[in-house]
């Protein structure tokens, strides 16, 4: 009789380690696909991050170039300047993704360095000698260039976002996403004013 | 830049718009006789095929107002141009009515194609022909600039040596499975270590050749048929009109 009870215990012992195994197992797997979307919203992120400092980098050699040729604009200059120099400040880490404030910080900053230079590059239109210089054709080409791959990037980061703050939210690995700490990250919006900001036509 | 990003976002109700191509030279305005046009498709073909760069050219009327950049990128990127390992796609896209052209270049081949170095393509080699109304000149002198600037970046052998990689695991597979039979008509377990020894160097070889698979090489089908090989592009290149 006492016997049989053990034999009982034991069963529903081995029943509730099998359980326990295949719920661990499952949490692991999803924790795994979790680790793996937030390390492609991380890449794209550095995708984006690239494109932005090549623009940043692009801004020196620029300013020098106009300003041999447009040297009263002084004000459009340090506009630019400036907000380059803004930029630069800003150090932002991936984990910042998740911070909506500083995600902020560093859209605005980028806005504005964005809406200094096409200021820029609309003065630039009223000295005919610049459109015929090669190396400022050039440099307008690499700027654009920069400018359009920064669209893409961002068009991919937020793609990445959407497939990572979708699955984290969804049941049930919600669940898993919750007890090992995985948040939500933010997305790259059009900002307010985007559409007054003078769109510069090649 | 911002109305860029927010026509990316709202372009996906709107597929039909971006022309998917089966040919690597296309004019949807008939503007380049048909004898050109054959001409350059199978000079691009020759391209892929010894290089594997894929160069694709598309003329069309209009971009139905969407910013060329945009429209390049979608046409580019829906038709996978270029090699999935490589990234080494180029498209010329020309806007006849527009007059707009763009020519976009895949991650793989923006050190050998810079943005600079495309705009001056379109600038100096490829308005002035098409300000003459002469588009099979502008678009030739275009293309042979762009070939140029990207020969030497890649090798096709690579892509016909993944080929034969892929052929490696079928073999392993068919000598697994008969070791198997044969192990156990034999009622012993003596082939389940070769067996497992295989199935060890079957799944390795397909580790192997996995990155491989998917380049321009399978577009022989049907002649001078362009098929794209995955490959994928991060908006470099430069836009420019005449």
């Amino acid at each position: 009789m006492k016997n049989k009870g053990l034999m009982i215990g034991c069963g529903i012992g081995a029943v509730l380690v099998v359980i326990i195994i295949g719920f661990v197992l499952w949490g692991v797997s999803i924790y795994n696909s979790l680790i793996t979307l937030e390390e492609g919203v991380n890449q794209s992120w550095a995708q984006v991050e690239s494109q932005y400092q090549r623009r940043a980098d692009l801004v020196p050699n620029l300013v020098n170039t106009v300003k041999g040729v447009a040297e009263f604009e002084r004000e459009t200059f340090t506009a630019v300047t400036e907000a380059r120099a803004r930029v630069n400040q800003i150090n932002f880490t991936p984990e910042m993704l998740e911070n909506p404030n500083a995600f902020q910080q560093f859209q605005s900053a980028q806005g504005e360095l964005s809406s200094a230079l096409s200021r820029l590059l609309v003065t630039v239109e009223n000295y005919p000698q610049l459109k015929a210089n090669e190396n400022f054709l050039q440099l307008q080409a690499q700027l654009e260039g920069t400018e359009n791959r920064i669209a893409v990037e961002r068009m991919k980061f937020n793609q990445a976002v959407q497939g990572y703050n979708t699955r984290i939210r969804r049941f049930p690995a919600n669940f898993i996403a919750g007890i090992t700490g995985f948040n939500q990250k933010q997305y790259f919006q059009a900002a307010e004013g985007a559409d007054e900001v003078p769109r510069v036509e090649f | 830049m911002l109305f860029i990003i927010s026509m990316f976002l709202s372009i996906s109700s709107a597929q039909e718009q971006f022309p998917k191509l089966n040919r690597y030279a296309t004019d949807l305005t008939n503007t380049i006789s048909a004898n050109q046009l054959e001409y350059l498709n199978r000079d691009l073909k020759t391209f892929d095929d010894t290089t594997s760069n894929q160069l694709v050219f598309l003329m069309l009327a209009s971009l139905n107002n969407y910013p060329v950049e945009m429209f390049a990128y979608e046409v580019a990127t829906r038709n996978n141009i270029g090699t999935k390992e490589n990234n080494n796609g180029v498209l010329l896209l020309v806007a006849k009515n527009d007059r707009k052209m763009r020519i976009e270049v895949g991650y793989g081949l923006e050190g050998a194609l810079p943005d600079a170095l495309a705009s001056s393509i379109i600038r100096n080699e490829i308005a002035p022909h098409f300000r003459r109304d002469d588009y099979y000149s502008g678009v030739q002198a275009g293309l042979n600039a762009i070939k140029l600037a990207t020969m030497g970046e890649y090798k096709r052998d690579k892509i016909l040596d993944d080929d034969e990689g892929t052929g490696f695991p079928i073999i392993y597979f068919i000598i697994f499975i008969a070791l198997s039979i044969l192990s156990s008509m034999r009622g012993g377990r003596g082939g389940g270590l070769a067996g497992l020894i295989l199935l060890g160097g079957m799944t390795g070889g397909k580790g192997r050749s996995s990155g491989g698979f998917g380049g321009g090489g399978f577009s022989g089908g049907s002649f001078g048929g362009f098929s794209g090989g995955g490959g994928s592009f991060g908006g470099g290149g430069a836009s420019g009109g005449w």
